[in-house]
């Protein structure tokens, strides 16, 4: 059966002629499910979101629900909520639909939410670059005040809570949710370490706060929409929901396909709804959740046991769209963000490219990830001018060992990664680059670095 | 404190509705410091830059040192300490865009707006640069100017994008309009 996609989060927004204010939003059934949030207890609002099994879509794919648990209620200190529209890893660009074609979505998530958590004030933290994306929730945000939906006693619940817009600077980091706690409090955003910042005891101001995705925002409202028991119906046990497959690079139809988690595979993802490679090219590999996310290489088996105690035996064109399914593959889900790089693609460059990328945003803090992500950096980009040993193959590997692990954040981890993960698989193209360019010969003309 | 291009020329002062919307900003907040970086923004939006004044006032605003606001000027890669060009051209470097040709796409730029990347051109019409990952990799190659995101910039239509960009700067409303769905840029 041919993959078929399930809109939930991008029902609204695909609709022709679906505007982003707030009539626009109460036609389609907006605010309908705040309305029932309030008239439940916080607690029980809490419960449903639990139930409901929702992973949170900012890449690590936390229980939603777990998380709001973890908050400090005992300390009297005010609790925030701070959502994290970021949006800044490489092939990532689900967010930026939501903020600037249904911002009320995420709106309506977050006066749920901080019901939930009873947050009286919220920030969104958004990217920098995301100009009039901040100018539309701005204005999002002054309708559902006037209508009651945000500000002071909401829907005469007795309730409040005030959301402000917070622009970033273009600093991937920021997207760490304690390097963004400390860049929202005016500050360089260096990610703090843990224990004990701990965002849900100690996070901004040092208050207990709960920093979710933006999508994650979106997805809370449609788990009360539906009730945590019904939605939890939605995908398969253990991931709920859809994820929004925001695909991009090398494939006929690149673009952001919404699909129940676990109902389609990678093969029908890449070759039914992506239209498959670009013509008389093969797909070679694919990055599934963004860059930070291990690289998987068409061709590869991948065998093991899920922990259902189901065995599998996979080509990669077989791995189940959900996350528990592809982190038994060796990688992760991540932000869904999915990389297609075909056979013109020289892996060195592609490499590179990406170790650029993570020499450029480290925030300096840690000495691993400063030295390492620069050193990886410039050794990848030396095998694609000319100057490369064999060597440094295994020299690329030995850096990247050396930051895994050793950081503050997982910057480290998003730097070392996209290495470990790429020199086993692609170790005799690389050295097969280094020697072409040793003897002079013509190389892949996609230049990427 | 590094010395910008300004210091030669005195920065012309930030206009009376830029001070006049400080105050609001940080009541927007329970502690005045977190008010630095709309702070920051709002001036670079009057100016184009931030200079040492710049950042002395708000430091005032917010009860820090100036000190402590270079630091964040120099963390974040949107502020500037130095003018730029009528036009600022943001061109996607990351893998998804690059995997579309933005490199190329880079190249043919520098030739059509006689700018090199990381430069402004001699006409002062244009600053040109690579950026990271701007969150739109499935419309690559992508470029960001000023507020206006442009989709799938092919490296061959170069000439004529920058023919386009030309045209804006005779255009004083361009990028000041929230975006348009179906339009090229409708992004923003």
């Amino acid at each position: 059966m041919p993959a078929v996609e399930r809109p939930l989060i991008y029902a609204n927004l695909r609709k022709p002629g679906y505007t982003v204010d707030i009539d626009c939003y109460l036609r389609n059934g907006g605010y309908e499910a705040l309305k029932k949030a309030v008239a439940l207890k916080p607690d029980e609002v809490c419960k449903e979101v639990e139930v409901s099994g929702l992973r949170g879509r900012g890449g690590a794919g936390f229980p939603t629900g777990m998380k709001w648990k973890f908050l400090d209620r005992k300390s009297g200190k005010p609790a925030y909520l701070v959502v994290n529209a970021d949006e800044s890893e490489p092939g990532t660009y689900k967010d930026r639909q939501i903020i600037y074609k249904d911002p009320h979505q995420m709106l309506e998530g977050i006066a749920i939410t901080a019901w939930a958590i009873q947050a009286k004030q919220a920030f969104i933290y958004i990217r920098g670059e995301f100009i009039h994306g901040a100018k539309i929730l701005e204005r999002a945000i002054a309708e559902a005040k006037a209508k009651g939906f945000l500000g002071q006693n909401i829907l005469g619940s007795g309730y409040s809570c005030e959301v402000v817009i917070h622009r970033g600077g273009g600093c991937y980091v920021c997207g760490e949710e304690t390097g963004l706690i400390e860049s929202l409090e005016g500050k360089r955003g260096y990610p703090r370490i843990k224990p004990p910042y701990f965002p849900a005891v100690l996070g901004l101001y040092n208050c207990p706060t709960i920093v979710n995705n933006a999508e994650t925002m979106a997805q809370v409202k449609h788990v009360l929409a539906f009730g945590g028991a019904e939605f939890a119906k939605i995908g398969i046990p253990g991931d709920s929901g859809t994820h929004i497959w925001g695909v991009s690079g090398l494939v006929k139809r690149p673009g952001l396909y919404e699909i129940e988690a676990g109902k389609a595979t990678f093969g029908e993802l890449l070759y039914d709804l992506c239209g498959g490679p670009l013509d008389g090219r093969t797909i070679k590999a694919i990055i599934p959740g963004g860059s930070s996310t291990k690289i998987l290489k068409v061709g590869e088996r991948f065998k093991g046991m899920l922990a259902n105690g189901t065995e599998f035996d996979w080509a990669l064109e077989d791995i189940p769209l959900d996350s528990n399914s592809i982190a038994a593959c060796g990688t992760g889900l991540g932000t869904g963000g999915t990389i297609v790089i075909d056979d013109s693609v020289e892996m060195i460059q592609a490499l590179s490219n990406l170790n650029a990328f993570y020499a450029h945003e480290t925030c300096g803090q840690c000495t691993p990830c400063r030295e390492g992500s620069l050193w990886l950096s410039r050794v990848s980009k030396r095998i694609t001018t000319g100057g490369g040993l064999e060597t440094d193959v295994p020299l690329l590997l030995d850096i990247a060992n050396q930051v895994a692990g050793r950081t503050i954040c997982a910057h480290g981890e998003a730097v070392a990664w996209p290495v470990q993960s790429a020199v086993p698989k692609f170790k005799d193209e690389y050295l097969e680059s280094i020697r072409k360019r040793q003897k002079g010969e013509a190389v892949p003309t996609l230049k990427l670095i | 404190m590094h010395d910008s291009p300004s210091s030669s020329a005195p920065a012309r002062p930030l206009k009376p509705e830029t001070l006049a919307k400080a105050p609001a900003i940080i009541a927007q907040y329970p502690q005045q410091r977190s008010a630095t970086m709309p702070l920051l923004h709002l001036v670079q939006e009057d100016r184009g830059y931030i200079t040492k004044e710049d950042m002395t006032w708000v430091a005032s605003l917010v009860g820090v040192t100036p000190m402590q606001v270079l630091e964040v000027v120099t963390f974040y890669p949107m502020y500037r300490q130095s003018p730029i060009g009528r036009r600022h051209v943001r061109v996607c470097r990351t893998l998804s865009c690059a995997l579309r040709g933005s490199y190329a796409l880079m190249e043919n730029l520098e030739q059509s707006l006689n700018c090199k990347r990381g430069e402004t051109s001699p006409d002062g019409d244009f600053t040109l640069e690579f950026v990271e990952c701007i969150a739109d990799c499935g419309c690559g190659p992508v470029v960001h100017v000023d507020a206006s995101m442009h989709e799938n910039v092919k490296p061959e239509d170069a000439g004529k994008f920058a023919a386009q960009l030309k045209a804006t700067l005779k255009d004083p409303s361009y990028g000041l309009n929230p975006p348009v769905p179906g339009t090229p840029e409708w992004n923003g």
